[in-house]
């Protein structure tokens, strides 16, 4: 993550996704599973306690996020303000 | 102030009225009795503002999360009012949540049952300060009676629906209701922390617990200054109490913020403190989304304020109100392990990580609690905790996740006896535990243990 932050914020509507990791496959770096397969931010992105729920995405990663948007079956993400 | 002050209504309803704010009409309190123990709301002029005086009289929400009243409030305020961002539908809506979905609490529906006129005034209130158009009751099905009397017994009070809710633990989820309302299914949404800018049907929506709507009446009523003149500056006002579990009898207490545990205890019947009183192992505060403490030293306070200058003690949030007794000789573990698996039965199964996790916690709390699991234990609750917390749509897994830690926390050394295969609850402190030295470290984390003799508590 870039000393200014991240550009923006993935965020996962729990209610909709079901687990299947199409997200964690477009955003490797960003993105691991979970014991059941939802999508878990990766190791050290988010600190204990912070909002697990809008994972921060690099300006790198940005391109991908958009994709995941558009590609999850659920609508399940989307992109929200860093 | 102190908890003697503390008002006794028991959950039949027979109130004990004298140092009371909000039982002062007594018991099913009908308009008239209401009338004549707090008097008609007054006229206010026009630089009066519900919402400063909420402000200023430091009211907090008692439905659990204990935020300032007064924020959502102001939110609700701004939002009514026409900007080129929202996007206008009718005036603001008024939820007076009364679900009470938390199975140890029972001082909401003690307080619809007899002091209905009072949730009723306090949504009155708000609605002529924020032109609100449609006001709601939520509750549930045992309180119906009661609190259609109220509605229908006034001729001020026709345009408020009451609404059934159902008996589920996550129906009182603020985003539940509006759901409910809106859908009929009492289920949490996603990214529902803007109900006061778009909640039912995007619609500003000021939704508070029933008896957050009730100190708002006195409030409006009295004002704020009136209010701080009970509780401490940090917790100011009363607040209602569900004494639960190992009490002589189960009721409700109003009793002033920042009061003293052990003293509510005590004016519960609970004998506590003392030599030989040791009645009490540990009380959950909050209810099955709260914490496990120990009594001795805590002040249960909404406020984060310092408050080792009104008195020493430790700060424990009052949460839903619920105080329920573990007595000693109690396994907290084994409490701990069957309210978890309450709850992950509550789980709403919208959401993977709370549908899956909880359960997974549930039996990895269970099998701490039987003793019959391996060392590695607590870590794997560790590991699960950090799995389901903040990953959900409503708070259910981190309320969960907050019980189980608290539970590891305060009854830590009954870990370390279980994780070696025992439970010195329940047992004659003569049987076991004699030699004062407990079982070696099982988790092999170098701990030297200096176990209590026999009983942990
Ligand atoms: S692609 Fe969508 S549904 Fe699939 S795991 Fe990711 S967020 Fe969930
Ligand atoms: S977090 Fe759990 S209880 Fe809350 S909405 Fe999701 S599944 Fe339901």
């Amino acid at each position: 993550m870039s000393p200014i932050g991240p550009a923006a914020r993935l965020h996962i509507d729990w209610t909709r996704c079901d687990g299947r990791g199409l997200c964690a496959e477009l955003l490797p770096e960003a993105l691991t599973r979970d014991d059941w397969g939802y999508p878990l931010a990766a190791p050290g992105r988010v600190r204990s306690g912070a909002d697990k729920s809008n994972v921060p995405v690099t300006g790198a990663e940005l391109a991908a996020a958009m994709d995941a948007v558009k590609l999850c079956p659920l609508l399940a993400l989307r992109i929200t303000r860093p | 102030m102190s908890a003697d002050t503390a008002v006794a209504v028991g959950s039949g309803g027979n109130a004990r009225t004298a140092a009371s704010r909000l039982f002062a009409a007594g018991a099913n309190a009908g308009h008239a009795a209401h009338l004549a123990a707090y008097g008609a709301m007054p006229h206010r002029g026009r630089g009066w503002s519900l919402v400063q005086e909420l402000e200023a009289s430091g009211l907090t929400g008692r439905g659990g999360a204990g935020f300032p009243a007064w924020r959502k409030f102001a939110a609700a305020d701004l939002a009514r009012r026409p900007n080129r961002y929202a996007r206008r539908s009718g005036g603001p809506v008024l939820i007076a949540n009364g679900a009470e979905g938390e199975p140890l609490s029972f001082k909401d529906a003690t307080l619809l049952r007899n002091a209905p006129h009072l949730v009723i005034d306090g949504l009155l209130a708000a609605a002529q300060a924020l032109g609100a158009g449609s006001l709601f009751i939520y509750a549930g099905a045992d309180e119906q009676a009661a609190v259609g009397a109220a509605l229908a017994e006034r001729g001020d009070a026709g345009h408020i629906a009451l609404v059934e809710a159902p008996d589920a633990f996550v129906a009182g989820q603020a985003s539940a209701v509006v759901n409910f309302l809106e859908t009929g299914r009492a289920l949490p949404r996603d990214l529902a922390g803007r109900l006061a800018e778009s909640g039912l049907k995007g619609r500003p929506t000021l939704i508070h617990n029933v008896e957050t709507w009730a100190h708002i009446a006195l409030v409006a009523c009295y004002g704020a200054g009136w209010y701080r003149s009970a509780g401490t500056a940090e917790d100011p006002g009363t607040r209602l109490v569900s004494v639960t579990g190992d009490v002589p009898s189960e009721l409700v207490l109003e009793v002033p913020g920042g009061s003293v545990l052990e003293d509510v205890l005590s004016s519960a019947g609970v004998r506590v403190g003392g030599v030989g009183s040791d009645a009490v192992s540990a009380v959950l505060v909050g209810g099955y989304h709260g914490r496990w403490v120990r009594p001795a030293g805590m002040v249960l306070s909404a406020g984060v304020g310092a408050v080792g200058s009104v008195r020493s003690g430790v700060i424990v949030r009052p949460g839903a109100g619920v105080l329920h007794v573990l007595g000693a000789g109690r396994c907290g573990l084994a409490a701990t392990a069957g309210m978890v698996q309450y709850l992950a039965g509550e789980s709403a199964r919208q959401c993977g990580p709370c549908m899956f996790g909880l359960p997974a916690l549930a039996d990895v709390m269970t099998r701490l609690a039987a003793g019959t699991g391996g060392t590695g234990l607590v870590r794997e609750v560790e590991r699960l905790a950090a799995l389901v917390s903040g990953r959900g749509a409503c708070h259910h897994p981190d309320g969960t996740v907050q019980l189980i830690h608290s539970a590891l926390e305060t009854f830590a050394d009954d870990v370390r006896w279980h994780l070696a295969g025992q439970c010195n609850a329940d047992q004659d402190p003569a049987v076991q535990g004699v030699s004062g030295q407990g079982p070696a470290d099982p988790a092999g984390q170098g701990v030297a243990g200096q176990y209590p003799a026999g009983v942990a508590q």
